[in-house]
């Protein structure tokens, strides 16, 4: 498993997600924390391509052995992309959380909601 | 980071678990490790070499005096005359109305001294239940949970490992002796929960550091309360709080095996009475026919209840077992589970839902 880290050129919400902003596309997945406190993922369940997400709503669930957990996100807009890798080795997102570990793509709603996302340090710090 | 209450008690190897980088989480009123590795790799290292667990969370009950086989024969189900100086029997504790207090093992010390080993949350009800009992018998009812520590050593190299260990040769399964282990006089028991063969080994609290880092350094894997559930469930093992509780019987748990309803325990006639008309329900074993893991809680459609239920890393399934009404309670019989809106279908199977290759 790899090393606590928190990458600088992502934006975090507070319930242990990231996003990725390109133009007005995103790439979501949880961070470091999210899945090294869930333990080893067994079961990744991906969400349809095209339907809407809300930021701060749960669009998924992810499994562990033990337990199960919402994955909420961080931003609002359609689904453009699911990483339909997870479901066949759900454990790529506890090897590489912010790369072949991503969940979704997703065209954002409104760019400005970025605003109240945390940059790595605040959400470095949030976790102390 | 939740902070952990003050409260929380320690086992005795609590510094070893953090130096080992386990994860610490409340249960049943104690700080235990759940994982340390991860739990599929715990687990797969129980089924393919050894483990080592610390549950010094159990509590103990030693009962001794001249009517002890009778106070005994009172509180426990199985026919406790039974077991032999040196043995060990399984059991359940039972309330008048047959409903089920605890699961424990009993250990015979001696011809008039036993122990018995309960549940961590289950201990002081347990303990206030064989004091209110004793009152009528010649019996010395000792509160020892504070005098052991409680190291399982399990897996198909686990006896090999504590022998390499120990000054003798090591009880067979089910029986208990008195050895000497890595330096250090303790009750070595051939009991365990994670249907492997494997060791339960009681002793003092402040020795048991010194143990543990002797299993460790001959091989065991330290695992954690996640692979211990995982472990129990794959053969169908009752956890209490999930698959027992005082609002189930024994038979339909599916533990009438273990009560001898003859001997005349509490809750005896009500057992009797169950076993005679048949339960509603049964436990069943099942696995998930596709994707997805059931939980507890989960409700099966047509009526009945997931009470365990977790990803089985051996059968890389979805597994659990569930209440549901006795005529569905057939091994292929399919069942459908509602886990969290999604309905996922799940095959009931013969227990346990693991076995061994030959």
């Amino acid at each position: 498993m790899a090393d606590a880290s928190y990458p600088e050129d992502l934006l975090y919400h507070p319930e242990h997600d990231w996003a990725r902003v390109e133009g007005d596309e995103a790439t979501f997945g949880i961070t470091w924390y999210a899945q090294d406190t869930l333990g080893e993922l067994v079961f990744f369940d991906a969400p349809d391509l095209g339907s809407q997400v809300s930021k701060d709503t749960a669009y998924m669930e992810v499994e562990s052995v033990k337990a199960v957990s919402d994955v909420f996100a961080p931003l609002s807009g359609e689904i453009v992309a699911v990483n339909g890798a997870l479901s066949e080795k759900p454990e790529t997102v506890n090897e590489d959380p912010y790369g072949e570990g991503w969940f979704i793509k997703v065209k954002l709603a409104d760019p400005s909601e970025t605003e109240s996302l945390l940059d790595a340090a605040a959400y470095a710090a949030s976790l102390e | 980071m939740t902070p952990v209450a003050e409260t929380l008690r320690r086992t005795p190897l609590y510094q070893r678990h953090e130096a080992a980088g386990a994860r610490l989480v409340p249960f049943a009123g104690w700080e235990m490790p759940v994982q340390y590795a991860g739990i599929r790799e715990e687990h797969l290292a129980v089924r393919r070499t050894a483990g080592v667990f610390d549950v010094s969370h159990m509590g103990q009950i030693e009962t001794k005096g001249p009517q002890v086989l009778a106070l005994l024969q009172r509180l426990l189900s199985n026919e406790v005359r039974r077991i032999p100086e040196g043995g060990a029997q399984y059991s359940v504790l039972c309330r008048e109305d047959g409903g089920v207090l605890d699961d424990v093992f009993t250990y015979r010390l001696a011809d008039c001294h036993f122990l018995t080993v309960t549940n961590a949350a289950n201990h002081d009800r347990d303990l206030a239940w064989f004091r209110s009992h004793a009152a009528d018998f010649n019996v010395d009812v000792i509160d020892r949970q504070a005098d052991f520590a409680m190291l399982a050593v399990q897996g198909p190299r686990a006896r090999a490992l504590v022998e390499s260990l120990a000054d003798g040769r090591l009880p067979a399964r089910m029986h208990c002796c008195q050895r000497t282990v890595a330096g250090l006089p303790m009750l070595v028991c051939g009991t365990g929960y994670t249907g492997e063969d494997g060791l339960e080994l009681l002793l003092d609290p402040e020795a048991s550091p010194a143990v543990w880092d002797a299993l460790v350094a001959s091989g065991a894997a330290p695992v954690g309360l996640g692979a211990r559930d995982t472990l129990r469930l794959e053969v169908c093992f009752h956890l209490y709080g999930n698959d027992l509780s005082e609002d189930r019987g024994p038979i339909e748990a599916g533990l009438g095996w273990c009560c001898s309803e003859a001997t005349g325990f509490i809750g005896s006639e009500a057992v009797a009475s169950v076993r005679a008309a048949g339960p509603a329900e049964k436990l069943v074993g099942f696995v998930i026919d596709g994707p997805g893991i059931a939980r507890p809680g989960n409700a099966v459609l047509g009526g009945g209840e997931v009470t365990s239920g977790t990803f089985s890393p051996c059968l890389e399934r979805g597994i659990g077992m569930a209440y549901v009404s006795a005529q569905r309670a057939v091994a292929g019989t399919r069942i459908e589970i509602d886990v969290r809106g999604t309905v996922r279908s799940a095959t009931i199977e013969r227990k346990p839902l693991y076995r061994k290759e030959a």
